[in-house]
This record gives C-alpha cells, structure tokens and sequence, in this order.
C-alpha cells in the first residue's frame, strides 16, 4: 500500500486519547480492579483512586469533591442536568431557556419536556456570530424560569459564549426576587480543554465535561452539581454518585478523565497560543480562496475551530474529495446528516441555506503541525474548483 | 445494499450514524463520466435544469439526439449536490449513451431506482439525493421536442406517482405546497396522501420541502 498521509482535523468530534493519559489509566484495567462499592482491600484500593481523581477535577473546576458526578459521557450528563431538574417534586414545571445553537444533548431532553407539557421552552435566537446577547435573555427571564442552558463553546462554529457574564446577570436577579431559580447549566464539552472552568468565576450551578473531546476515554463525563442544587436521578440502583448516578463506577474512564484534564488545563495557555496561530494561519488562507465566507466569530472562537463555507459546492462531496487526500474534517450539510435540513447553528447564525450546505468545520488539535495546514491550503483550491466546475450553481456573492 | 465493507466511512455531523458508498458511487464521484466542461458548443443543445442549492440538490441536463432515430448521441450534465447525487448524474448520463444511446422514448423511462440499481446501490438515507437526475433528463427531453417542434411529443404530464393508494404525484403535492400547504397535515387534508399508505410519507415531506425551498425559498 502506498502511503498517503493522514490529517486528523475533526477534533471536535472525538480526540485520541493522550499515550500519558492511557499509562494511567492502564493498570485499573487489570490491577486495580475492585469495585469501589467493595469492603475488601482491592475495593479500598479503587475507591482510593477514583476519590483521588474526583478531587483533582474538583480543583481545577475550584470546585468540592462532592460537587463531582461521573456519568457514561457529555450526553449523559446534560441529560441528567435537564430531566434531573425537573425530576424534582417542587420544580416539575415550569419555564426554561436556552439558545439556538445547544448541542442536541442538551435541545432534545428539552424539547421532549417540552413535549410532555412540562416546560415552556425560549430558544434565544444568535447574533451573526453565534452569540447569545445577554440583554435577550433577561428580558426572557421570568418568576418561574427553573432552568437556562447555555453551552460554553460551540461545536461546530467554536463561538465562546460570555458565560461568567450570563452568571452574574442571573445572579443579580436572583437577589432582586430572593429565589433560588433559575439554575444555570453550561455544557463545557468543547470549552474543556481551552477554557478556564473555575466555576466560582462562572456562576454555574451544572456544568458538564467529557472525556473523549480532551484526549481522555470515551464513554466517561462529567457533572458539576452545585451543593444545593437538587437533582432527581435518571439511573437508580446502588447509589453510587451520591445516589445521583447509580451504576459500578468506570474506574479507568474517571482515572482517565482527571489525567485528562490535568493535563489540558497544565498545557492551556501554550497550547492556546500555538492552536490559535495556526487557526488564523488556515482561515487566512481559506478565505483568500473565491467565494468562502467564515461561519463564527472572528476572534471570540475556540482556538482550534475553523468553520467556513464555500459557495457553490456541497460540503459532502467536498469531505469526501478531502478524506481521499487524507484529510479528515466535517461539514454542516444536509447530505451529511440524518435530516434534510443543514446546520441548525449555521443557520441559526443567519447564513443561508446555500452557504450552510457548503460548509465546512477543521478542528485542530494536539497533532496539528504548520505543514499541515500547509498541506490542507495547497490541496483544497484544486478539489473546491473542480466540484465548482461540476456544480450548475454560481451565486452572487453580494446577496450572502 | 450492496456496499464495500473495506472503505472508510463518513461520519455525520451528529456523530450519531455512518454510511458507506459502494465501490460504483465511489468511481463515479471521484472519475465523473461526461460532465459538462465548455458550455459553448451546447448553446442550442437541450437542456433541462431542477432542484435549487437552498435544498440541497440541483441538477442540469444537456442531451444532443439523432433527429431521423431520436437516440441520444450526448448527454452533458452539471450537478450542486453530494456524493451520491453527482454519482448518479455521472451514472445517468452513461445509461442513456450507451450502446448507441437510449431512444428518447426509451429515456423517459429511466427512473431513480435503475440508476441506484447499476451504482451497487445507495445507503438508504442518500436515496433523496439522487431523485433528481431522471427528473432533469425528462425536462431536457420535452425541450429536445419543443425545439424541433415536436410539441405533441412534450409530455407535462401529471408527474410521478408518490402514493400507490391514491395515485397522487409529485406535481399534486407541487401544487398543494402553491396552494398554501405548509404541513404535512394540510398536505394530507388535500389530497389524503399516506393516510392509507404511510410509507409515502417521508418522501411526501421532502417534496413539500423542496417545492417550499422552490417557491418559497424556505
């Protein structure tokens, strides 16, 4: 077989887990394999490890151990965020609010809530950059809003949302009504290994974290629980997790998250600097390119998102010309997903449907090089002109 | 479906499912046969043109035919869509030229499922994407007729039957969408399609959302 190389630039859906990271977490596969639940030394050895663990993430969240509730992944946890707050007897209705662009683990419970006549739901529409303006939101607050969800950061057009801000605005009304509502939920999946996530500083009562999008394991995450903050669980049975998420702890996955992110939030700013350098670097050079537009904020963005549409062509047939080279990205098209519809974040944000279709999202990551994006500016003109040539379709770029 | 195993899939962008192309849709999309480079000496040829990129799909059909014969001696296309969709346009324009071309008549019969039938087969959820190439084939044809002014031979037709219980078309559910149906519910209040036959049901809500995309640009 020839070689052909291979450029991973879908880091936003799913990283590999860092050699460091998996050291760690090797051995509770195979020596420390007790159950944490357990009265002997074996189970004493684990439950050691994971309190260990769950101490580590508290830290760097400024957060309390018992503030910690490992779930099976991001969608797990902001599934216990929302029907765990509205499983509560005194909150089981009422009134929530988040915005247009959520990830669908957090707009789907909702949506089903919504559903079943148990909440009334306000979608907060975005600016053209992906954000929400905070000004909507208190005016969309009221005497029985249980629940905001804000996400951190966006996964497909990487735009930061101002959460601590959101925070305090929430705060001041709670003083004003002398209520403890509403709870404010981020998921900071995407923020996790870029963003500070003190939680003191975000004024977040339920915040979520995921493993696999940090160099860590798949299929473990996390839920911030605010003390205070009272939460009906999703999964009953032996009463682990404070009785929150019941289910023999993933030993390995926990050891693997806390290393996880010891190690992102030990390496941000570095890391930060060099992803953002070389993010300019791609959107630059893509933007150069006829007819793109960038889908996001211009700077407000992760420093390893890159979101831009081309006209004329269908983001699908470009992923494809693109993994034929070896590069790996993802597209907001319709053809690439299970709807008709593109991107609900892209065309929350105002685009087009025909720019939506022509989208495209590299997220970059630990092993992104300069000569990669070298590589990827070199290759895409020929692919997006050839797909032109064949496309029936030239849009006047001044109606978009 | 018959499809390659070996290939890389492609995920979505929910990350929730995957599909693969066969080998077929592969060599079609990445070697496209006969699509249309230099417009110029087509200017008088006949041309079809459907869909539109807000929905996702468009498609553009030049045919030259034998006048004394009426088979296809070219078929030129240009295609704004995935790779299922420009692999079926590729596919198409094979079908009609070859072994000395398909009759005009014969052409008219090409529908969808012998296209997907000669590429291996298409994942079920990409089948929607390629409904369209057969559909810009019959435009072209009708405009091959009225430039000879064959006009008897121009079929506007009542379109394609999309419910076998109540023979509805697509050119009914382009009309209910004209008329102000915006839901499926008002749709159905017209003209009852898949109320006995709700396995029409999906492809009934993609026609509506393309003729909304069409007329409406929604």
């Amino acid at each position: 077989m020839t070689y052909m190389r291979r450029i991973y630039l879908d880091h936003a859906a799913t990283t590999p887990v860092h050699p460091a990271v998996l050291k760690k977490m090797l051995p509770f596969f195979t020596q420390v394999y007790g159950n944490p639940s357990s009265f002997h030394t074996p189970g004493l050895e684990a439950k050691k490890a994971v309190d260990a663990a769950r101490k580590s993430i508290a830290e760097k969240l400024n957060a309390h151990s018992d503030e910690m509730v490992f779930c099976s992944g991001g969608t797990a946890s902001d599934n216990l965020a929302v029907h765990g707050i509205f499983g509560v007897e005194k909150a089981h209705r009422g009134h929530v609010i988040t915005s247009a662009v959520e990830h669908p683990a957090v707009l789907e419970p909702l949506q089903h809530l919504v559903k079943r006549g148990k909440i009334e739901l306000t979608v907060l529409p975005v600016d053209k950059s992906g954000k929400i303006l905070i000004k909507d939101l208190v005016a969309a607050l009221r005497p029985d809003t249980v629940l905001v969800s804000i996400m951190y950061a966006n996964n497909e057009i990487g735009t930061i949302q101002p959460i601590a801000e959101i925070g305090r605005a929430l705060l001041r009304w709670r003083k004003e009504k002398s209520t403890p509502y509403p709870y404010f939920h981020t998921d900071a999946c995407q923020a996790a290994g870029t963003l500070d996530l003190d939680v003191e500083k975000l004024h977040v009562d339920l915040l979520t974290l995921n493993g696999s999008k940090i160099y860590g394991p798949k299929g473990v995450g996390l839920l911030f629980v605010r003390r205070g903050t009272k939460l009906d669980p999703q999964i009953r049975g032996g009463g682990q997790e404070r009785g929150l998420r019941s289910g023999t702890e993933n030993v390995p996955g926990i050891i693997g998250l806390a290393a996880a992110l010891e190690l992102a939030q030990a390496n941000k700013e570095k890391e930060n600097a060099r992803l953002s350098k070389l993010r300019d670097k791609l959107i630059a050079g893509l933007l150069a390119m006829p007819k793109t537009r960038l889908n996001g904020h211009p700077t407000d963005r992760l420093p390893n998102n890159v979101n831009v549409s081309f006209m004329d062509i269908e983001g699908e047939a470009a992923v494809l010309y693109l993994d034929a080279q070896g590069i790996y990205c993802s597209t907001g098209s319709a053809c690439a997903s299970s709807s008709l519809d593109p991107s609900h974040v892209i065309l929350a944000t105002g685009v087009s449907y025909e720019a939506a279709h022509g989208s495209l999202r590299f997220t970059l990551g630990h092993s992104t090089k300069s000569s990669d994006i070298d590589y990827v500016l070199k290759t895409i003109p020929d692919i997006i002109a050839k797909l032109r040539l064949m496309s029936p379709v030239n849009l006047d770029m001044k109606h978009f | 479906m018959t499809s390659s195993q070996n290939s890389p899939d492609i995920v979505s962008r929910s990350g929730a499912q995957s599909w693969f192309y066969s080998d077929v849709v592969k060599d079609h999309f990445f070697n496209p046969r006969n699509f249309m480079q230099d417009e110029s000496s087509y200017a008088d040829a006949a041309m079809g043109l459907v869909g539109s990129p807000a929905c996702g799909d468009a498609m553009k059909v030049w045919i030259k035919a034998d006048p004394q014969t009426e088979r296809i001696t070219d078929c030129k296309w240009k295609t704004f869509g995935c790779g299922s969709a420009i692999a079926s346009t590729s596919m198409m324009s094979v079908m009609v030229t070859e072994n000395g071309g398909m009759t005009l008549d014969e052409a008219r019969q090409l529908k969808p499922q012998h296209i997907m039938e000669r590429l291996g087969g298409l994942p079920a959820r990409k089948i929607h994407c390629s409904v369209l190439g057969d559909k810009a084939l019959r435009s072209a044809i009708n405009d091959w007729y009225r430039r000879v002014g064959r006009l008897d031979k121009v079929e506007e037709g009542y379109g394609r039957i999309i419910d076998q219980e109540t023979k509805v078309t697509d050119k009914d559910i382009e009309h209910a969408v004209l008329d102000g149906a915006d839901t499926l519910e008002k749709v159905q209040a017209k003209l009852k399609v898949g109320i006995g036959n709700p396995a029409c049901i999906p492809e009934v809500e993609q026609l509506m959302r393309f003729y909304r995309a069409k007329y409406f640009g929604v």
